[in-house]
């Protein structure tokens, strides 16, 4: 049960009068314990998703369902109970934190919040193992920690709500690259030991490659390609996903340029006709311009929006 | 002899009463239209040297060794003359291109204020080559381009104009600080081969720091590999990267995922 469920979310912003459209109509769900990477470039609108996701944001349609009941928008009064079960991980562990107060305190606020009980210091210690940190670490202030270390006090924070689904918004990017692997695999480590769903966003494709089960692949907006994380990765059917997947350099000393893709996610407030990507993408055809692409299923569990794909025969369960 | 020649570089801040070494003793050199790469976790030391070359260290911090740039000592150099030498013949580009260009001037103000101070051009000689340093970093509609503020521009873009301020003057040296860190695999790709261009097209010498191997792999001829403000391992890249000899070059390439380190793909 426990899934985290988004049907046709829409999220939009006033700017200068006029409506943008920062999510528009995204359907995506979690399962229990399975990690789901979603990635894009920056104004894709991936952080946007994320808030709705949790119920920061209230979506101007469609809806959020953990569990099947809806997740109500935050207002002035407190969270439903329930709603608890959904945690965020922001971006930034050093202003997540507060630097005033001992990690150790700082969990047990976080207990008491999510349970109403006094928090021991066999819980506090429970949950700092739990992420992979000594327990000795609760008498530390953040400013003594590493940037991995304050990461996994912010997971072990949100943890402390006994959550059932995670959503993670760049949970790494704000980290040393040796901390970055780690960090990501301990979400998976969650997720396979406490049966909790991730939603993991990234802008990092190499990593979300590495830690996740299904990759969703947005653009300006909307997932363009959606699937298992091998099949998306080693045969992109959306041209967006084949040109983030090329652009990535590989450590490999080969001395390769990565490929390029020219030009910037256009402005959400004036879109592009058609096809959103059709302005940069090399495969475009006349068509494209005019004509909307919707997410069409190439296998059950694989699907991607691109006209050049309407007209290819289904192949039957790759 | 190299372009750039550093030998027993280090650099010391006071702390309690004391000194603490940050870099501590490092040797590299750089040519002409080379690339060279330096690897490192943050606290490593990297940015510390590369801000010891320009003079550009924390008040207070003292910087001892050899730094022999076009035959001229870059450590001890007078303020004055360093000041002849930062921004014109080697010229730096920062992680964060938000902070690093000043918000409330146009960027035609920003590419063109420098060059007017260190080449002496008239203001329309600067505009128009300010004109031309937008197309040769690919930004589209450059003349609008150049009376807009960076806030109005995409990250992508602020970078991309920061690399065309520092090469405003024709810098023989551009150090490079974690350039593509805070961008897009996209965009990155963009400024990568932008870098590569300009290297074999003009000669430009590239010092780049950055703790992704994937960035050396792709730009780097030479790469050292810093740990602790010291060199723990040097060489070619494609060397460096495939068989590494020192252990923490290992742990670095081995704390990748297979899909950066590329053997897995």
């Amino acid at each position: 049960m426990s899934e985290l469920e988004l049907r046709g979310v829409e999220v939009t912003y006033r700017r200068d009068g006029r409506a943008v459209r920062a999510v528009d109509g995204v359907d995506l769900s979690v399962a229990p314990g399975e990690v789901v990477g979603l990635v894009g470039e920056s104004g894709c609108g991936k952080s946007s998703l994320a808030r709705a996701a949790v119920g920061l944001l209230a979506p101007s349609a469609g809806e959020v369902l953990l569990d099947g009941h809806a997740v109500a928008p935050l207002r002035r009064r407190a969270r439903p109970a329930a709603q608890r079960r959904l945690q965020l991980v922001f971006q930034d562990p050093y202003s997540s934190l507060n630097p005033r107060r001992r990690v150790g305190r700082q969990l047990s606020d976080a207990v008491r919040l999510a349970t109403g009980t006094t928090a021991g210091s066999a819980r506090v210690a429970e949950l700092l193992e739990l992420v992979g940190l000594d327990p000795a670490m609760a008498q530390r202030y953040p400013h003594e920690l590493s940037g991995g270390q304050r990461q996994r006090i912010a997971v072990a924070r949100a943890l402390a709500a006994e959550p059932v689904q995670l959503v993670a918004d760049e949970p790494i990017s704000a980290l040393d690259a040796s901390a970055q692997a780690q960090v990501a695999d301990l979400f998976v480590t969650l997720a396979r030991k406490l049966g909790i769903g991730v939603l993991f966003i990234s802008h990092d494709l190499a990593i979300v490659r590495e830690i996740a089960d299904r990759i969703a692949v947005m653009y300006l907006g909307r997932v363009v390609e959606i699937g298992p994380t091998a099949q998306v990765w080693d045969r992109p059917r959306h041209p967006y996903t084949a040109a983030l997947t090329a652009a990535v350099p590989r450590a490999d000393g080969a001395g390769t340029l990565p490929q390029d893709l020219p030009g910037d996610v256009p402005d959400p407030a004036a879109p592009p006709s058609g096809c959103h990507f059709h302005p940069r993408c090399p495969l475009a055809i006349d068509d494209c311009s005019t004509r909307d692409p919707r997410l069409l299923d190439l296998t059950p569990d694989h699907a991607a929006a691109c006209i050049l794909l309407e007209d290819e025969p289904a192949v039957p369960g790759r | 002899m190299a372009l750039l020649e550093v030998t027993g570089l280090r650099v010391r801040l006071p702390r309690r009463g004391g000194w603490t070494s940050v870099v501590d003793g490092i040797d590299l050199a750089v040519d002409a239209g080379e690339v060279l790469g330096v690897a490192g976790e943050s606290g490593s030391g990297k940015t510390m040297s590369a801000l010891a070359l320009l003079g550009l260290l924390p008040h207070g911090a003292r910087t001892e060794g050899s730094a022999r740039f076009a035959g001229r000592e870059l450590v001890g150099m007078g303020e004055q003359q360093l000041r002849d030498v930062r921004g014109k013949e080697i010229a730096m580009v920062f992680q964060d291109p938000a902070t690093a260009l000043h918000p409330m001037l146009p960027v035609r103000t920003l590419l063109t204020e420098h060059a007017r101070h260190h080449l002496g051009i008239s203001k329309q000689d600067a505009g128009k080559r300010a004109l031309e340093l937008l197309e040769q970093v690919r930004i589209p509609d450059p003349a609008r381009t150049l009376h807009a503020y960076p806030h109005e521009l995409s990250g992508g873009m602020r970078q991309r104009v920061a690399i065309a301020a520092a090469l405003a003057c024709g810098p023989k040296l551009l150090l490079a600080d974690e350039p593509t860190t805070a961008l897009d695999v996209t965009v990155q790709a963009g400024i990568l081969r932008l870098l590569d261009r300009l290297r074999r097209e003009t000669g430009l010498a590239v010092i780049v720091i950055t703790h992704d191997l994937g960035v050396i792999s792709a730009l780097a001829d030479r790469v050292v590999v810093m740990r602790g403000g010291v060199v723990v391992e040097d060489g070619r890249t494609s060397e460096v990267l495939t068989s590494p000899t020192h252990e923490y070059t290992r742990s670095l390439l081995e704390a990748l995922p297979p899909a950066h380190r590329g053997s897995a793909s």
